[in-house]
C-alpha cells in the first residue's frame, strides 16, 4: 500500500492530551474528535491538514492515556500515517488495531522538515522524501502485526479467527 | 523467568516465555470506564458476538466524568450502564463507585498473579499486588470482552532497587517521580518495571499503588512488586476468589538494574509539562499557586488523606487559593470521615468531593483558567491536562500538596509541621 502526503512535524513526547484534549472526551464520534485534533500544540493543524498528509515526530509519540480517541482523531483528520523515532506502547497498539499505519524511522525524522512531500510504501517500509530526493527504510512490522493490519484491524482479524472456530 | 514472565507464561499455557515473543494471554479481568467503554462497546458489537466471555470478569466503572458533568457525558455513561446491565457485568453505580484503580483492589477484584487489562493507561496500578496489569485501547478491550484473550508481546523487565530508609515526608510518589526524572518519560518504554529493595519492603501497600500507577509515565507496559506479607495482609481481607502467588526464578534475566539510595531522595516536584521534569523540594523557590488538588488514582487512598490531614490539622488553607480534596472511593471517604480527616479538611477551608477523576484530566470539579497554577497529587502535567493550555500543573506527594495549600506557594511540610 502506497501513501503520499505533505509533512506536519512535531517534537518529542507528543502526548494524548495534545492529540485530543480530555475536555472533548464527552463524545466518542470520530468526526467530532477530529475537530479538536492537535489543538493545544498546533492551533493551525486543522486548517493546514489535507487528506493523505503525514505526521513526522521525534521520540515517544502518543504517550499518556490509553484513549483510542487519539489515533482515531488523527486518522479521521485525514492523516495517512505517522512516522516517528519511537512510539508510546498503548498508542502503537491502538493505531495498529484501528488501521492507522505507524512507522519507526529515526533517519527519516532527521532529514524531513514540515511541508516536505513524503512517499511511503507500507509493504516494504520504504520512505521517500521527494522534496529532498532522499530514501529511507523503516523497521518492517513483525509478521504477527502484518496479520492484523492485513485483515484491516483487530476486529476484522478476530472475526476471522472466531469464524475459523479459533 | 522474572515475575512478569512467570505470570504471562502461566496465562498463555507455556512453560516458558521470553522477551520479544508474541503470545496469546488469557485474562482474569477486563476493565473499562465511562470514556473508553463507549468505543469498546461499539467495537464489541462490530465483532458480531452477542455475549461477553464471562460477565463476572468484566468491570465497568463510571468515574471520569461521573456524577455526570454535562449532557454529553451523561449519554456516554448511560450507554455504558445499559450495556453493563444487559450483559450482567460487574458495575459500580454513582454512590458505590470510586476511581477505578483505587476501587478494584479495594473490592478484592484484582489479586496477585492475575493478568488484568483495562481501557485506561493507569491499569498498571494493580502491579502493586503482584499482578500483571496493563492498559490498552478500546478495541483490545472489545476483543478481550468477546474472547477472554488478548495478544501481547512479552516485555523485558527492568529491575529498580531502592536501598536505605525513607525520609519523614518522602513516600512512593517521590520514589517514582525521582525514578521517572532519572530515566525519562520513555525510559522504560515497552518494559516492565519491577520495584524491589528494603525501602520497598517497608513501603505501605498504598505507596506501592502510587508507584505502580506511574509506571506508564515512564512508558512502561507494567509495574510490578513481589508479593510479601504486606500484600498478603491487604488481599486476604478482600479477595473475592482464590489466587496464586508466582515466584520468580533465582536466575531471572533483567534488561537492566538501576539502584537508588532513598535516604538521599527528598520530596519531589514535577514541573510543567512532563512528569520527568522533577526537582527536589529544596530547590523549589517561591512558586505561587492558585489551586491544590489532593486525590486521583495516584494519591487518593486513605494513607494519602491521613498524610494531608496531618499537615492541614489546625491550619488554614491560604485565602489566595482553592484546595480540593477527593477521596478515591466511597470506602476511603467513609473511613476518612470516621477518622475525623474530613472534618479536618473542612475546618481548614478545603472543598471535599464525592469520588471522581474530575480535575485530574481537566474534566470538572477544579478546571484551571489560563495563567493558573495548580499543585496536584495526580500523575500527569501535560499541556492542558487540567484545563486551559495556558495553565500549569506541578505534581507532588500529598504532604507537599497540603503544605503548599497552607502557604500559598509550593512548599515542604517541614516549614510548618
Ligand atoms: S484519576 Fe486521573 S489518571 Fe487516574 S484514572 Fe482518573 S483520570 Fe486517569
Amino acid at each position: 500500500m502506497k501513501l503520499k502526503g505533505k509533512v506536519h512535524k512535531y517534537g518529542a513526547n507528543v502526548d494524548t492530551d495534545a492529540i485530543i484534549p480530555a475536555r472533548y472526551l464527552n463524545v466518542s464520534e470520530p468526526e467530532e474528535l477530529a475537530q479538536h485534533c492537535m489543538e493545544d500544540i498546533d492551533s493551525e493543524f486543522l486548517a493546514k491538514v489535507e487528506p493523505g498528509d503525514i505526521i513526522v515526530a521525534e521520540t515517544n509519540f502518543g504517550c499518556g492515556s490509553s484513549r483510542e480517541h487519539a489515533p482515531l482523531a488523527i486518522k479521521v483528520a485525514g492523516i495517512s500515517c505517522v512516522i516517528a523515532r519511537s512510539f508510546a506502547r498503548i498508542f502503537f497498539r491502538n493505531a495498529i488495531n484501528i488501521g492507522l499505519p505507524l512507522l519507526e524511522c529515526g533517519e527519516a525524522v532527521d532529514s524531513t522538515e514540515a511541508g516536505d512531500i513524503l512517499e511511503v510504501d507500507l509493504t516494504t517500509g520504504a520512505i521517500r522524501n521527494s522534496t529532498r530526493d532522499k530514501t529511507f527504510t523503516a523497521e518492517p512490522y513483525p509478521d504477527f502485526m502484518m496479520g492484523i493490519m492485513g485483515a484491516g484491524g483487530l476486529v476484522e482479524y478476530t472475526k476471522g479467527k472466531l469464524a475459523g472456530g479459533l | 523467568m522474572t515475575l512478569a514472565e512467570k505470570i504471562l507464561a502461566a496465562h498463555s499455557g507455556k512453560d516458558e516465555v521470553s522477551p520479544g515473543e508474541f503470545i496469546n494471554v488469557r485474562v482474569d479481568l477486563v476493565l473499562a470506564n465511562d470514556i473508553t467503554a463507549p468505543l469498546a462497546i461499539r467495537e464489541f458489537q462490530r465483532l458480531g458476538v452477542s455475549k461477553v466471555y464471562d460477565s463476572k470478569k468484566i468491570v465497568m466503572v463510571p468515574d471520569h466524568f461521573c456524577p455526570n458533568k454535562d449532557i454529553l457525558s451523561a449519554e456516554q455513561a448511560k450507554m455504558m450502564r445499559e450495556f453493563a446491565r444487559q450483559q450482567d457485568l460487574v458495575y459500580f453505580e454513582v454512590g458505590r463507585m470510586g476511581i477505578e484503580h483505587v476501587l478494584l483492589p479495594e473490592q478484592g477484584l484484582v489479586l496477585p498473579g492475575e493478568v488484568v487489562i483495562g481501557a485506561d493507561s493507569h491499569t498498571c496500578t494493580y502491579g502493586a499486588l503482584g499482578a500483571f496489569a496493563t492498559g490498552m485501547g478500546s478495541t483490545d478491550i472489545a476483543v478481550a470482552m468477546a474472547t477472554g484473550e488478548i495478544w501481547m508481546k512479552v516485555p523485558p523487565t527492568i529491575k529498580f532497587v531502592y536501598r536505605g530508609k525513607l525520609g519523614k515526608w518522602v513516600g512512593g510518589k517521590d520514589l517514582i517521580l525521582c525514578t521517572i526524572g532519572d530515566i525519562g518519560v520513555d525510559g522504560a518504554l515497552y518494559s516492565v518495571m519491577e520495584f524491589v529493595g528494603e525501602a520497598i519492603d517497608s513501603l505501605p501497600v498504598d505507596g506501592r499503588f502510587t508507584m505502580a500507577n506511574m509506571a506508564i509515565e515512564a512508558g512502561a507496559k507494567a509495574g510490578i512488586f513481589r508479593v510479601d506479607s504486606e500484600t498478603q495482609k491487604y488481599v486476604k481481607a478482600r479477595a473475592k476468589h482464590p489466587y496464586k502467588v508466582y515466584q520468580l526464578d533465582n536466575d531471572a534475566e533483567y534488561a537492566r538494574t538501576i539502584e537508588y539510595d532513598v535516604s538521599k531522595i527528598e520530596s519531589q516536584v514535577a514541573f510543567p509539562h512532563l512528569p520527568s521534569n522533577v526537582k527536589p523540594i529544596s530547590q523549589v523557590v517561591d512558586i505561587k499557586i492558585d489551586q491544590v488538588v489532593i486525590g486521583s488514582c495516584t494519591n487518593g487512598r486513605l494513607n494519602d488523606l491521613r498524610i494531608a490531614a496531618k499537615v492541614l490539622k489546625g491550619r488554614q488553607v491560604n485565602p489566595e487559593l482553592r484546595c480540593i480534596i477527593i477521596p478515591g472511593t466511597q470506602q476511603v471517604y467513609l473511613e476518612a470521615l470516621r477518622e475525623g480527616l474530613i472534618e479536618t479538611f473542612i475546618e481548614s477551608g478545603a472543598a471535599v468531593s464525592t469520588p471522581t477523576c474530575g480535575p485530574c484530566l481537566g474534566g470538572y470539579m477544579g478546571v484551571l483558567a489560563a495563567g493558573e497554577r495548580c499543585v496536584s497529587t495526580t500523575n500527569r502535567n501535560f499541556v492542558g491536562r487540567m484545563g486551559s493550555p495556558q495553565s500549569e500543573v506541578y505534581l507532588t506527594n500529598p504532604a507537599v500538596a497540603a503544605a503548599s495549600a497552607v502557604l500559598g506557594r509550593i512548599a515542604s511540610p517541614e516549614e510548618i509541621v
